[in-house]
């Protein structure tokens, strides 16, 4: 199994080595030129052309690539210029609270989504069945950054059960208790649409399953219905649904762009955002990496847990 | 031929019954009424220009910020005292073309990756699938974030960048369908019509592959303008003054606090329209969806369902371990009763080996399946009769007692070893389990038991055997801890449904002989389900062959096969081309065996039979007995003399 | 039927996977068919039997040029079968034909029997219309369906009717060789005698020659010629029908013959002989029934049997270092 793990790990270093290509053409197909972008109403020739030493956008393509990944194989991914300090500083500080934020909602979303699709698959066209059809089909409906506003009006503007926005409280927070209250809302909010997928597919993966011989042979067998259910039928939908867990998670790091919005939550998103409305490009640029090399390890993770589940893919 | 043609016209007939595509839609009521949403809101936003709505564009600073339901704007104003009505509807038709044009693009160039991909296999799937895993490597609205983040913000590029991040999607499944098509006989057959690979691809394979691309265009594109919306929420999409519905949201929720409908209506609408595409969506993939169509995504219960019309009272073989009679299971399946079994009688001694002979559609499964409650429900049911063990009506007992009998006093043998031991448990587990369910002893004591059924059906290596799963076996191993696990629990009755089919000659004769060995030494009976008389010669003590959902002959094997009275057993026998009279020209049975959703009056075999005559077609045959063991259900059976014409 | 052969198999090959990784690995490699060689005479059936694994479905995509084997020739009617088959594929289908073993999966679910039937007489004999028309209906004539049938779709059709759609698309071309793969082993078995008669019936009315692969010995043995026992991808038997069911030399075909289950004969097999077939990545050195042979020496462990006449017989070859002779039981 190690073996394994190692040959995966080493299987996706191509992949991220692609993936720095893909970041780094996307910036360099920039139209115009990008220190006229950077500079605004200061671009005054000298200074164009000092920015574009800097960037070092005056070189051949390939070299750039090659010089951009070799900073960054060192840790230097530049310096925001909106910001004036170095992306990576930044980008790290900003990635630890979306990953907070997105970490819960995926524990949220997988738990609640399987559940609520072994329940659903198993009182098939029953009450609960119909009850969870029609919530997953809201959940997956429902603009999430509205969902987002709704629950702030409901629950910080009428109730006031829950802060609006932000991480701690300015004023004596920074505990963990701060940190849930502040987090209840917007983990909520995102896990809700990854939630509706999951049950989704965890609902025909155990429908899919429990028409299979091998259930047939567990009840020939005398195995009591629950056994059947839980041990044998859910195993082999957990197989089948453990990759779009992991393609859920992709989900949740990109809807945390909008939720980080609304809630005004200080992670990798609304610095994204902010950063493409100020052309901070190289600020993107190292935020959109980060958060794809994270993706990235994580589905791996999730190729390691379906392997470990089936013994046929070894 | 004239058979053929009749049938086929029946068909015809049945196929004119069946609701069309567009009747299915509308008779699932959630699809029907999403459907009814958006042809409201597409109407809305396509007549647009005709309603009487004010110019979405104009500003009256004085009028700003109005509430819903004020004289002259029924849903308000915004921060700029513009119409929302107005923008609503105007945002709509923005968000839909958007949306729309997005899906199509993608949908274009995913299904051609897919296709050519898929099709083409070897280098060229390699390069174009490791392209799409890059881009798939990257969470979904990141790439999009970057792409709008290089082009600039503008709805356009939103439209690309949405458009891009989902070729992915399409690309992977059309890519995967493509693949199995690809490999399926009638591409073969194609090439070997002279079809070039273009004509293929796109004359044999795309009609196949086009239900999935409407089905995955359906489900992406709800989120499309989702995505869209929340480009443009975020300030990235439409640029004022143009505005789509999720522009007017991310405008709005500036004055969430003082103005709360400048915001939720546009989500509202989003909403509502992602809403019903997604209702309609479910409704299309449940009509085009092959798997849901047939019903196979139906759960079937732990049991078979008992509704019994008729109860036989007496037991007319009191020595017998199990005595079936007048079995009776139906199917139904849409407005449609197939008898699969209409009315059988059975019973077993202790020991002995009763064989069900029948061809596929003769209901010999069903009604081993039927007995201990194993035929899917839905859409099968027990509908008449009973099945005494032991003088216990296995009909009548609870659900509870069916599973402690279940794999302790009688026990199954499926026909394929592979799909019917469970992928992904030791062969160690899956016998341990069987044994501990009936047994309270530890899970040690249950490993040693294993090891010692794993050698009584001449499993070498038995301790070894154990650890491991059922890929790593061989067809006929796979069979033989299928039989180790029948017998775990020393069954009376071991039900074997075709249990060598599946395998090669020399692996089959062998787990013959293994069974008949394992029955004489355990002294259980066996019900053996073939369609083989020859496999039927190496096991079984007496047959019973069906035809229809009955039994239309039975008698001992050495009666039915050397003497056999019913004209279909004749038949039968006589159309098996027999090792060693190779120059025998085969005689076979013209026309098809009936459908039992629509079984004539009397014989069922009357309409290929011989030697029928009028009264064959009329009211009920009984099954009569020919001497102390042989039956048969025929107005004129053979007897000695005629039985070689 | 004469002695010119029509169709020359020598030292057929094919080999999948192998190769070798970006960084040199070698990758496993499987030998489906394996040094075999044999000749089908014009207006003979040939009948290829074998178990699962023995490598007679790839043997048979080679024949139709559906495969292109790794090494050895193929030769039919004294042209190079593998080059025309890359060459132009169209001639060569116009030639050899092919019958599938499903029959509902041979046929496109989306389109109607005219539409299946009419493509090998557009794209193969280039007829117009009327021509088409006029040939559409000898051949469902020729396999016994109603002309009616041509609107339908093939899920309207049973098994057996699927099948004589998929012989009928094999005539359409009027062909020389047909091969047949399994065409009646997914059939029930009364349907099965309903497609041998049609077989045994087009066979004679066209001049047609037959390469009939089955893995049912007494199918094989109603309606070959000659026949030819592969196992684990290598020729172990070739010889006349009755030579082989009478006087069978290979251990393996006496034991094939000994599992077959006839009607009215209890097994002989013991129930616990090793039936494994050897891995097919780490072939044997020798042969590879060796292990479960009773006659085995160490000669047959290190030493592959070349095939070889028998004695008196010289069309009847075995491949075997201890073949059973006519007058021992093996």
């Amino acid at each position: 199994m190690a073996a394994y793990i190692a040959k995966r790990l080493l299987a996706a270093i191509p992949v991220l080595f692609g993936l720095s290509i893909i970041v780094f053409l996307i910036m360099a197909m920039i139209p115009g030129d990008p220190a006229t972008a950077i500079l605004g109403s200061y671009a005054t020739p000298e200074n164009v052309a000092r920015i574009n030493a800097d960037l070092g956008l005056d070189k051949p393509l390939p070299q750039q690539y090659l010089i951009w990944l070799g900073n960054l194989l060192q840790g230097d991914l530049g310096r925001s210029y909106a910001l004036n300090r170095p992306v990576l500083d930044e980008v790290l500080e900003r990635f630890s609270a979306t990953l907070i934020l997105a970490g819960t909602a995926l524990v949220l979303c997988s738990i609640l989504g399987l559940l609520a699709g072994v329940v659903s698959a198993v009182r098939q066209y029953g009450l609960a069945d119909k009850v969870i059809t029609v919530l997953v089909l809201i959940g997956i409906s429902i603009p999430s950054f509205w969902l987002g506003l709704l629950l702030i009006l409901a629950f910080a503007v009428k109730i006031r059960l829950f802060p609006a926005s932000g991480m701690y409280a300015i004023y004596g927070g920074g505990d963990l208790p701060d940190l849930l209250h502040h987090l209840f809302l917007p983990a909520l909010t995102l896990a809700v649409v990854a939630t509706g997928v999951i049950a989704r597919l965890t609902r025909t993966a155990m429908l899919e399953v429990l028409r299979q011989d091998y259930i047939r042979t567990a009840r020939a067998k005398g195995l009591s219905e629950r056994r059947v259910i839980y041990r044998h039928a859910f195993k082999a939908a957990l197989v089948s649904v453990i990759p779009v867990i992991g393609i859920q998670a992709g989900f949740v790091l990109g809807g945390a762009v909008y939720i980080e919005t609304v809630f005004q939550w200080p992670g990798i998103g609304s610095m994204l955002v902010n950063a493409i409305s100020t052309r901070d490009l190289l600020l993107v640029q190292g935020g959109v990496l980060v958060v794809a090399a994270a993706y990235v390890l994580f589905n791996l993770a999730a190729d390691v847990v379906q392997t470990l589940l089936d013994p046929r893919l070894r | 031929m004239s058979e053929a043609v009749s049938t086929a016209a029946k068909g015809r007939a049945r196929g004119a019954g069946r609701p069309g595509p567009i009747r299915l839609l509308l008779n699932n009521t959630l699809a029907a009424s999403g459907l009814v949403l958006l042809v409201l809101i597409i109407a809305a936003a396509l007549l647009a220009p005709l309603l009487p709505l004010p110019d979405p564009d104009a500003t009256a600073p004085a009028d700003r910020l109005l509430r819903p339901l004020t004289e002259g704007h029924l849903l308000g104003t915004d921060a700029l005292g513009r119409d929302i009505l107005s923008r609503l509807v105007w945002g709509t038709r923005v968000s839909l073309a958007v949306g729309i044009s997005a899906t199509l693009i993608a949908a274009f160039f995913g299904s051609l990756i897919g296709l050519v991909a898929g099709y083409a296999g070897g280098r060229v799937d390699a390069f174009l699938m490791r392209g799409i895993d890059m881009v798939m490597a990257f969470p979904y609205i990141l790439l999009a974030l970057a792409i709008v983040a290089a082009l600039g913000p503008g709805l356009l590029n939103a439209l690309y960048a949405i458009a891009v991040v989902n070729i992915p999607f399409f690309a992977r499944n059309i890519r995967g369908i493509t693949i199995g098509l690809s490999r399926r006989e009638f591409v073969d057959a194609a090439r070997l019509s002279g079809k070039s690979n273009a004509g293929i691809l796109f004359g044999e394979i795309l009609p196949n592959v086009l239900p999935v691309i409407i089905i995955t265009m359906s489900t992406t594109i709800g989120w499309m303008i989702l995505e869209t919306a929340g480009l443009s929420f975020l300030g990235l999409g439409a640029q004022p003054p143009q505005a789509d519905l999720g522009s007017m949201l991310g405008e709005g929720r500036k004055i969430l606090f003082t103005a709360p409908h400048v915001s939720i209506i546009p989500g509202l609408m989003i909403f509502a329209l992602v809403m019903s595409i997604n209702l309609l969506g479910d409704g299309v993939r449940d009509v085009l969806d092959p798997r849901l169509k047939s019903g196979a995504l139906t759960r079937p219960v732990a049991r078979t369902a008992v509704e019994r019309r008729t109860v036989p009272e007496t037991r007319t073989h009191g020595d017998s371990v199990l005595e079936v009679a007048d079995l009776n299971t139906e199917f139904h399946i849409g407005g449609d009763v197939y008898r699969a079994v209409g009315g059988i009688d059975l019973h077993l001694k202790q020991g002995e080996c009763l064989g069900i002979v029948g061809e596929s559609g003769s209901g010999k499964s069903v009604t081993a399946m039927s007995l201990m409650g194993l035929v899917p429900t839905p859409p099968g049911r027990i509908t008449g009769g009973a099945a005494w063990l032991d003088g216990e009506d296995l009909f009548a007992v609870s659900d509870e007692r069916i599973r402690a009998l279940r794999g302790a006093d009688v026990s199954h043998v499926f026909q394929d070893p592979l799909s019917t031991l469970h992928p992904l448990f030791t062969i160690g587990d899956q016998l341990t389990e069987a044994i501990m369910a009936h047994r309270p002893i530890r899970r040690s004591e249950a490993d040693a038991r294993a090891e010692e059924l794993l050698r009584l059906v001449r499993i070498t290596n038995p301790a070894e055997r154990l650890k491991v799963y059922p890929h790593e076996l061989s067809g006929g191993m796979r069979q033989r801890v299928c039989i180790a696990m029948a017998l775990a629990n020393d069954a009376k009755i071991i039900i074997a449904d075709e249990p060598t089919t599946a395998l090669d000659v020399t692996v089959q004769a062998q787990i013959l002989s293994l069974m008949d060995t394992l029955r004489r030494e355990s002294n259980a009976a066996i019900l053996f389900i073939t369609h083989d008389f020859g496999v039927v010669s190496a096991v079984c003590d007496r047959v019973a062959v069906m035809y229809a959902g009955r039994i239309v002959e039975t008698g001992t094997t050495e009666e039915v096969l050397n003497a056999p009275a019913h004209p279909y057993t004749r038949k039968l026998i006589d159309c098996v081309p027999v090792l060693g009279e190779p120059g025998r020209r085969l005689d076979a049975i013209e026309g098809r065996p009936p459908v039992v959703n629509d079984l004539p009056p009397g014989c069922a075999f009357a309409a290929r039979c011989p030697r029928v005559k009028p009264d064959c077609r009329r009211g009920h045959i009984a099954l009569s007995s020919l001497g102390d063991t042989q039956a048969v259900r025929c107005l004129y059976p053979l007897t000695g003399e005629t039985a070689d014409d | 039927m004469t002695d010119t052969p029509l169709l020359e198999i020598d030292t057929a090959e094919r080999v999948f996977g192998g190769g070798r990784t970006l960084f040199g690995k070698s990758l496993p490699a499987v030998h489906a068919v394996q040094g075999i060689s044999f000749d089908v005479r014009r207006g003979e059936t040939l009948g290829i039997v074998g178990e699962s694994g023995c490598g007679k479905s790839t043997l048979a995509r080679l024949i139709v040029g559906l495969d292109t084997p790794t090494s050895g020739a193929i030769t039919f009617d004294g042209m190079d079968l593998v080059a025309e088959a890359r060459r132009d594929p169209q001639k060569l289908a116009q030639r050899v034909q092919y019958v599938f073993q499903d029959p509902v999966a041979s046929l496109n679910p989306r389109k109607t029997i005219r539409t299946i039937l009419e493509a090998p007489l557009k794209h193969l004999l280039g007829l117009d219309r009327g021509a088409r028309e006029k040939r559409l209906r000898e051949l469902m004539e020729a396999v016994n369906l109603a002309p009616e049938f041509l609107e339908r779709y093939p899920h309207e059709f049973s098994g057996g009717q699927a099948q004589r759609i998929g012989i009928a698309r094999a005539l359409a071309a009027d062909p020389e060789l047909i091969v047949l793969d399994e065409p009646v082993s997914a059939l029930d078995v009364s349907v099965q005698a309903q497609v041998l008669n049609i077989l045994d019936d087009l066979k004679k009315t066209f001049g047609l020659t037959y390469v009939f692969i089955s893995h049912d010995l007494s199918v094989i043995e109603s309606v070959s010629d000659r026949v030819a026992v592969l196992y684990f991808g290598r020729l172990a038997e070739l010889g006349a029908s009755e030579r082989i069911f009478s006087a069978p030399r290979h251990p393996y075909t006496h034991l094939l013959l000994k599992s077959a289950p006839v009607p009215g004969k209890r097994s002989l097999i013991p129930e616990d002989a090793n039936t494994e077939l050897p891995d097919p990545y780490d072939p044997p050195q020798g042969c590879a029934f060796f292990a479960r042979c009773p006659r085995g020496t160490d000669r047959c462990k290190s030493e592959q049997p070349p095939l070889e006449a028998a004695p008196g017989h010289p069309g009847h070859m075995a491949a075997c270092h201890h073949p059973v002779e006519e007058n021992e039981d093996a």
